[in-house]
Parts: C-alpha cells; structure tokens; sequence
C-alpha cells in the first residue's frame, strides 16, 4: 500500500503538491507513481523561469521500463528544480515526498490549490485503481 | 491481392493457430481471405476501397508495359547494364570510390548478417548486437567523442539530426538557429532545412573567404544566439577549417559543436573530441566511404557520436554492453526511452532508419583495415591528390588551391566547367564536380578528387585529356 501523507494536495496524473511557507508550491510524483514506474534512471526537469500552465508537459521521469511525462498540477513559473535529481534520480523512488521532490513553483493564483484533491481523495482515486 | 502477415497475428482464423507457431510466414491462402472478409461483412477487396471517389481512382496504367518473364528481363537487364560507362573516378563532393577488400561483402551478404535489420526482440541476434556494439566503439573512436548510436539514414540526414540534438540541448537559451559554414556539403543543408524548417529551426551562413570560414566574420555575431556551429572536416571544397578557433569560439557563448565529418580523414586529421579547449559536442557524417560502393547514390549509411552528457538527446538505437541473470557478458538495447516504441511522439527522433547491413559492411571494411591500414588509405588519398592538383595546375590557365585540403581541392579553369566535364566524360573521365551552380562567387571552378584507387597514369591520362579540351599544350 503507498504513502498518502495528509498534508498535500494531490493530482489524478498522480503528483503532489506542497505548499510552503513562502507562498511556493514544491511538486513531485506520489509514492504510487514511483512504484508504478520502477527504478529511475533520469530524470529530465525544466529551466527555471520557465512559465507554466496547468498540464503543461513540465518534466520527464524515466525508468528502466517507461518514461513518462510530469504535468504542471497549478499555473506558475519554475524558481528552481531539485539539483539533485541529476545524479541520483533514484531519490525519487527512495524519498518521494522528501528528497525525491521536482519543482519549486511560484504560484499565479494560489487558490488554484484548493481544486486539487486531498489526502482521502487521493487514497480514495488509488483504491478504485486497484 | 497477397496480404504477407505473420499467421500468428491473424486471431479471426483460430482453425489456424495450432501450425501457426511452426509456419510463420505465408502469404493468405484465398481461403483465408474469404474468412476474414465474410467476418467483417464485406464481399471483396476491392469494396474496403469504396470511400475513394471513382474520379480518383484508374483502372489501368497504360504507359506501363506487361511483365517479362524471368529470361526477358534477365536478357534486358544485362543489355541495359552492358551500356553503363567505366570512367576514371576524380568526382567526390560527398561519396569517395574507395578500394572495398572483397572479403568485406562476402562476409557482410553472408545469411547471419544479410538480414540484418535489428528484429522486434532485439537481445535474441546477439551476433547483430554484438556487430553493431563494435561498430559504435569504432566510431566513437574514431570521432574521439564518448557515444555512437547504431547509424542514421545517410550523411545527411545525421546532420540534420545532429542539428535537432542540438537544439534540444540547448533549449534552455531559446535559441533554434544554428551556424553553417557556407562551404558544407549544398545537398546537406537542402536535405536539413527540410527536415528543420517546420520545427522553426533556421540555418545562418558564415561568411567564408579563400575557401574557408572567415573568423573576421565571428565579431559580427557576437551578441546573436545561436544553439550550435556546424563545422565541416573537410569542408565541401576540400580545405581544412579552423576547428580549435571556432570550437572555442563557440563554446565561449554557450553553443555546441557540431563536427561534419569524413571518416576516411579522421584516420589523419584532429578528431572532433580533440578540437579546441573544450572539444565538439556532436560529430556526424558519411559511412559511405567506410566500404559501401558508390550504386548511384545509395544505400549508404549516416554515424553519429556524441559527448556521454548529450546521449539522451541523441536518436537512434544504441546498443550497450551487460551482464545476463548468470553474470555472462552480452549485448542489448539500452536508453530505448527516447525512441518511438517507448516516448511516441516525444521521441529523440521518428525517422531514424538504422542502415544495419551498410553499418555490417563498414564495420567489417575498419576491422580489415585496422586503424593503421584505414590512415594509409587516406594518407595515399591526400598525396594522390596533391600529385593530381600539381599535375593539373601545371597547364596553362588552370590554378590549384591556396591552403591544405586533404582528398579533394579546387581547381579554377579557364572557360565554363560543364562543358568541360562534357568532353572529359566523353574521353572516359568523370573530371570532378561543377561549383559554379552551387557557388558562383568561385568562377569557373572545379572540385576534383583522387582516392588512393587513382594511379599516376590515371593522373596523367586526365592531365593529356584535360589540355585537349582547353586546347592548351601538354607540357610536362
């Protein structure tokens, strides 16, 4: 069974959301979405500054066995992506609400987050799932 | 109408599929067919096409005769060929006749490798794997650059490709204009802007001056935005660039180099991964030169290497070195997430046709030769055409080129070159390629080559041959 921690928000393209004191939003793959994936191998993560919309195709998360795309769960511009993903993309499998985060996004419109599903939704999308 | 599918994938036919594992490929019987058309409802072929208007459609091609049988067109075949010319070859501009060892097609048409398109379970052909492995190695060493893939379409369609990775890499400077030479292979740059122009990929010149990239040129780009410098090796009219100014150059301002290359010259020329500070990026090129004969035109075969750094932008398959679950080496597929059967539409590239039995025919031809024997090849072709160059110059009115060049140079002639070309051909002389079309701020110029096929008697004939057509003396 995967980890829904109850303080993101979440998608049903299976990323999460966290926002953070600083008015930022840091996004990420569930638990769910690691597992699904299997072991990364690279992870492909945009330039900062760059603007996004909802459902923009922002980052690629590749596996032994796919690669598939990340969507923009909210519209913002890229502050920073996780530096770390470059040389161990395996941090997402390992630590996927932790080290294992994306993107750091400045939010347009910050009410966006309230669209998003939380915790019980997100376990509730899972359980239909399986 | 012959339908040629794999029986196994026909699930209408279940009365088939005990033999269908035995016998995997036969064309569909009538029976079959029927079957399959009365389990769609439909009475014949022809009425799956009944959506194409009747004024679209012929129902005969009159100007094509009926078919011969096997001796008829064995017998037109051998009289059509008989009429083919055996020239002296000084044509180069792209495709070299080089000397191909007889063993190399002999072991490449052999059945393990005749068929050697990489099959849908790729790990089963460990022997095409293992061919194609030693392949990339040799590329990779030979450009001095960390990757190959498993080949491209031709020479310049890698160039194109090449052009594309480096747009990709470098997508974070928003950049999609690349800088090329104005002396880089004509037809290339046609076949890449084709493939570039709907991506909004544009293709700048650089301005050259006495056959070469002018670097006085460079200051007026600063401050342009540019992804990547394509720099020929040789360029198009044989002579050297550059590469250390340009390479550095480049790199200062964020660009990638791209090396176009000869592989035959790299035998004796700087390779790409020793260029400038920094080295090139990306080399692409020609195999042909690599044992595949000239055949009109193709099939040929396109290489393409790269720093390890860009290996996820780069298309094509490639084929890596592993371990089996019982720790003995093998080969097999590896990074398949940029191709198409994985990324779709997002793949590093759609069209990246691998030329495995031209790429088993150059692997052979460099494992025959050796690193040794492929630079006595090119050091034979660079001195045959210095002696073909001091040869040709010596008559009145004919001038060679200023600077090095290395299998192919530039001669100036007194009088329009395609007539020229006319009367050589007419003497049994393919004399070189005609400039003036492509660059007209050459005059009347002729880009020739010799390869080490070409004897000094070859050399003289055309000498003897080429004052007749001047009308000038055959001084020696």
């Amino acid at each position: 069974m995967s980890d829904v921690p109850g303080n993101l928000r979440f998608t049903i393209e299976h990323e999460w959301v966290r926002r953070e004191p600083d008015g930022t939003a840091v996004v990420g793959i569930t638990d769910h979405a690691q597992q699904q994936l299997g072991e990364l191998v690279y992870v492909e993560l945009p330039e900062a500054g760059r603007v996004l919309a909802v459902g923009d195709a922002m980052a690629v998360v590749e596996s032994t066995k796919a690669a598939s795309d990340v969507y923009a769960p909210l519209d913002g511009t890229v502050r920073e992506v996780n530096p770390a993903l470059t040389a161990r993309p395996e941090l997402v499998n390992t630590d996927a609400y932790g080290d294992g985060w994306l993107v750091r996004l400045q939010l347009t419109d910050a009410s966006q987050l309230d669209g998003l599903l939380d915790a019980a939704a997100y376990s509730d999308l899972l359980a239909a799932e399986d | 109408m012959v339908c040629w599918t794999p029986l196994r994938t026909a699930t209408c036919l279940p009365q088939k599929t005990e033999t269908a594992a035995a016998v995997p490929f036969i064309p569909h019987t009538s029976d079959e067919i029927a079957a399959m058309l009365d389990a769609i409802g439909v009475s014949d072929i022809d009425q799956l096409f009944d959506e194409i208007p009747a004024s679209l459609t012929i129902s005969g091609l009159p100007d094509v005769p009926a078919g011969l049988s096997e001796a008829g067109i064995t017998r037109l075949m051998k009289e059509r060929a008989g009429r083919n010319a055996t020239s002296v070859c000084f044509l180069g501009a792209g495709a070299y006749e080089h000397h191909i060892p007889a063993a190399v097609w002999e072991i490449a048409t052999r059945g393990e490798f005749y068929s050697a398109y990489t099959p849908y379970q790729a790990e089963a052909s460990q022997g095409t794997l293992q061919l194609i492995y030693e392949y990339q190695s040799m590329l990779a060493g030979l450009t001095g650059l960390d990757v190959s893939n498993a080949s491209l379409y031709d020479g310049a369609t890698a160039f194109a490709e090449s052009c594309l990775m480096a747009v990709r890499a470098t997508r974070q400077t928003g950049s999609r204009r690349i800088l090329v030479p104005r002396y880089l292979n004509p037809v290339w740059k046609k076949v890449a802007r084709a493939m570039l122009t709907g991506q909004n990929i544009e293709l700048v010149e650089l301005a050259a001056v006495e056959g070469r990239s002018d670097l006085s040129a460079l200051a007026a780009l600063d401050g342009e935005n540019f992804a990547a410098i394509c720099i020929p090796w040789p360029n198009f009219l044989g002579g050297l660039e550059p590469v250390d100014e340009l390479t550095d150059w480049a790199h200062e301002r964020g660009m990638l180099v791209i090396a176009v290359c000869n592989p035959t010259a790299l035998a004796l020329l700087k390779a790409p991964g020793e260029w400038g500070g920094k080295s090139a990026d990306i080399a692409c090129g020609e195999g042909q030169p690599l044992g595949i004969p000239l055949s009109s035109g193709g099939p040929y075969f396109g290489f393409l290497t790269c720093k390890q750094a860009l290996v996820r932008q780069m298309p094509g398959r490639i084929v890596g070195g592993t371990l089996d679950v019982e720790g003995r080496p093998g080969f097999t597929l590896t990074l398949q997430a940029r191709e198409q059967h994985i990324r779709r539409s997002k793949a590093t590239s759609n069209i990246c046709t691998n030329q495995g039995l031209m790429v088993t025919a150059a692997t052979i031809y460099l494992s025959l030769l050796g690193s040794e024997g492929l630079r006595r090849v090119a050091a034979r072709c660079h001195a045959n055409t210095r002696d073909l160059i001091a040869s040709l110059s010596s008559l009145d009115g004919v001038t060679g080129p200023t600077g090095a060049c290395f299998h192919e140079a530039v001669l100036s002639l007194p009088k329009a070159v395609a007539p020229v070309l006319d009367q050589l051909a007419a003497a049994g002389i393919l004399g070189g390629f005609d400039l003036s079309a492509d660059f007209p701020e050459l005059g009347h110029a002729l880009l020739v080559c010799a390869t080490e096929l070409r004897s000094a008697v070859d050399i003289e004939h055309y000498r003897q041959a080429l004052a007749d057509v001047l009308g000038v003396p055959v001084a020696a």
